[in-house]
């Protein structure tokens, strides 16, 4: 048979990202924690964020979910790391346009892996399983931001 | 059971999902409907739609001897001993919400126990958490053995002379465990506790005999029997419902109103406020009409063949794990390897099949078995062997698809 539609969903460097997830484990100290689930299907992430002077220095995360879940959280950890917070938003903005079909222009920030995720925008069910990670993300922001 | 004749009445098997046939495994979620249901609504909607109870139009009276013989038809469905007995409501959740609303708000009391099991669906969780909250009351739990069943011994010890309502689903969404409810209420009743029974799982796949299970409270949805989304039944004890106050207040409901006070109709009305699920309940006599002519003995041992066909074909599968009880309902619960079931479903969907990936609506229940999330193929009338040939199918190609991750 042919996996061809199944294979715009799980490209290979998904399944890596599934397989060995980076930033997987949690951060030591005070880190922002974000508990975030998807309440019609069980998947649950714990996010760890490290924000100093607008910087994200350290993303870690740990959990439970599919592939989709959390080979997401395991891009998503590694692209805003080190990145400044408004352009971890400004990369959650783009994601969120990724996973509804849209075309986007990356300008300068760099999404790397995370285009390989463009083929769960055909699947509409499983577009929530790839934001979770992101809108944790968001929220951590936030607090970080109100404090 | 001609399985086949079946198949022929559900128009929406006959179509291709993803480039092939379609194998529909999620009737546990919601069944598909007969044509002569799917005829009905359009005969209920060009014929005779109406509002009921209050025209003295031809129409009005058409529309309401079509909605009362659907009460009718329920009645005889279950053997209530009175239509009386019969409440329309949209589905088991509102059903189990006005008793636990109506009946726990006026019964229960700071020291008074309600008791449950931990394979209920959020359905017969929640509406309980949320009454004992306001009462001051105690939530408690009937421990399972570990095939997902519930011992009467432990029913004996659980329930006590402080309980004042025991409810329990009489068929497992997820573990397919058939709960023996008429045992629970008559210790129940030994307590002097009401038992309510919830039928989601139970009314569209075997014969119920309400009286013969002696439960004050049952409740079921007709889209999964065969029947329009929206509409379900709470049967009650009449001398219960009698003394129990409507939760929802409003047209169609009421008797006399003055400006400062007013009084209500006789049951099953005063707890059907507003207009009534018209379509909802001629659609639902329909598919009581479509399931009894086939007959319930018929379609329960059809479906017990079916699942004892796909346990032992699926465990055939390397890395299967398959929960519950061996002696189940129509129904299989599994996991495969590590194969996330959302991946896992996925992959089957590209296939054509169309199985329940998730927590089913029963988290304490996924907690109890270990797991975040489970697979679910559940079985109806319309389905048959080729089905669980192509589900098995589908489970070697997933374990194939993703063999080189794991």
């Amino acid at each position: 048979m042919s996996f061809n539609n199944l294979d715009t969903l799980y490209r290979q460097v998904i399944m890596d990202h599934y397989k060995n997830p980076r930033n997987r484990g949690s951060i030591e100290g005070n880190p922002m924690t974000v508990d975030m689930n998807n309440p019609t299907c069980g998947d649950r992430i714990q996010l760890q964020l490290l924000v100093d002077d607008g910087i994200v220095k350290d993303a870690k995360f740990d959990g439970e979910g599919c592939s989709i879940s959390l080979s997401s959280a395991s891009m998503m950890t590694q692209a805003i790391k080190g990145k400044p917070v408004d352009e971890a938003l400004k990369m959650s903005e783009l994601f969120s346009d990724l996973m509804q079909g849209k075309d986007i222009d990356e300008g300068d920030v760099d999404l790397g892996d995370i285009e390989a995720l463009q083929g769960v925008s055909k699947f509409p069910a499983r577009i929530k399983c790839a934001t979770l990670a992101w809108k944790a993300m968001e929220k951590g922001v936030d607090v970080e931001k109100e404090d | 059971m001609d399985v086949k004749a079946v198949r022929d009445e559900f128009p929406i098997l006959h179509q291709e999902v993803n480039g092939h046939p379609l194998v529909y495994l999620d009737s546990s979620a919601t069944s598909q409907k007969p044509i002569k249901v799917i005829e009905k609504l359009d005969e209920y909607y060009r014929g005779y739609n109406s509002n009921v109870h209050r025209g003295v139009h031809t129409l009005g009276t058409r529309a309401t001897d079509e909605y009362e013989g659907a009460r009718e038809k329920v009645r005889r469905f279950i053997n209530a001993s009175s239509t009386q007995e019969v409440i329309f409501t949209r589905g088991t959740t509102t059903a189990i919400n006005t008793v636990a609303a109506s009946y726990g708000r006026a019964n229960l009391r700071e020291g008074d126990e309600v008791v449950i099991t931990p394979m209920e669906h959020h359905s017969n969780i929640i509406p309980w958490q949320q009454i004992v909250k306001e009462t001051g009351a105690t939530l408690k739990y009937i421990p399972l053995q570990s095939d997902g069943t519930i011992l009467l011994e432990d029913v004996q010890k659980t329930v006590t002379s402080k309980t004042k309502i025991v409810a329990v689903m009489h068929v497992s969404n997820v573990l397919g465990t058939i709960n023996p409810v008429k045992e629970i209420a008559q210790i129940a009743h030994n307590q002097g506790a009401v038992m309510l029974v919830d039928g989601a799982q139970s009314a569209p796949h075997m014969k119920i005999d309400v009286q013969d299970l002696d439960a004050d409270f049952y409740a079921f949805s007709g889209h999964k029997m065969c029947g329009p989304t929206g509409i379900g039944v709470l049967y009650g004890k009449k001398a219960l419902l009698e003394k129990m106050e409507p939760v929802e207040f409003g047209g169609e409901m009421i008797d006399f109103v003055n400006l400062y006070d007013s009084t209500w109709k006789e049951l099953p009305w005063k707890f059907e406020g507003g207009t009534p699920i018209i379509a909802g309940a001629v659609g639902l006599g329909a598919a009581i009409d479509f399931l009894t002519d086939i007959g319930l003995d018929e379609i329960k041992e059809h479906e017990e063949k079916l699942a004892s066909y796909a346990m032992q074909e699926m465990n055939k599968v390397d890395g299967m794990t398959i929960y519950g009880p061996e002696h189940r309902a129509g129904l299989v619960t599994f996991n495969l390897s590590d194969v996330h079931p959302h991946d896992l479903a996925t992959v089957l969907d590209a296939e054509g099949i169309a199985v329940r990936a998730g927590h089913h609506c029963a988290q304490p229940l996924m907690r109890w078995l270990e797991v975040s999330a489970t697979a679910r193929a559940s079985f109806y009338l319309y389905n048959n062997e080729e089905d669980i040939d192509r589900l098995v199918a589908g489970l070697k190609t997933t374990k194939e698809y993703f063999g080189d991750v794991f």
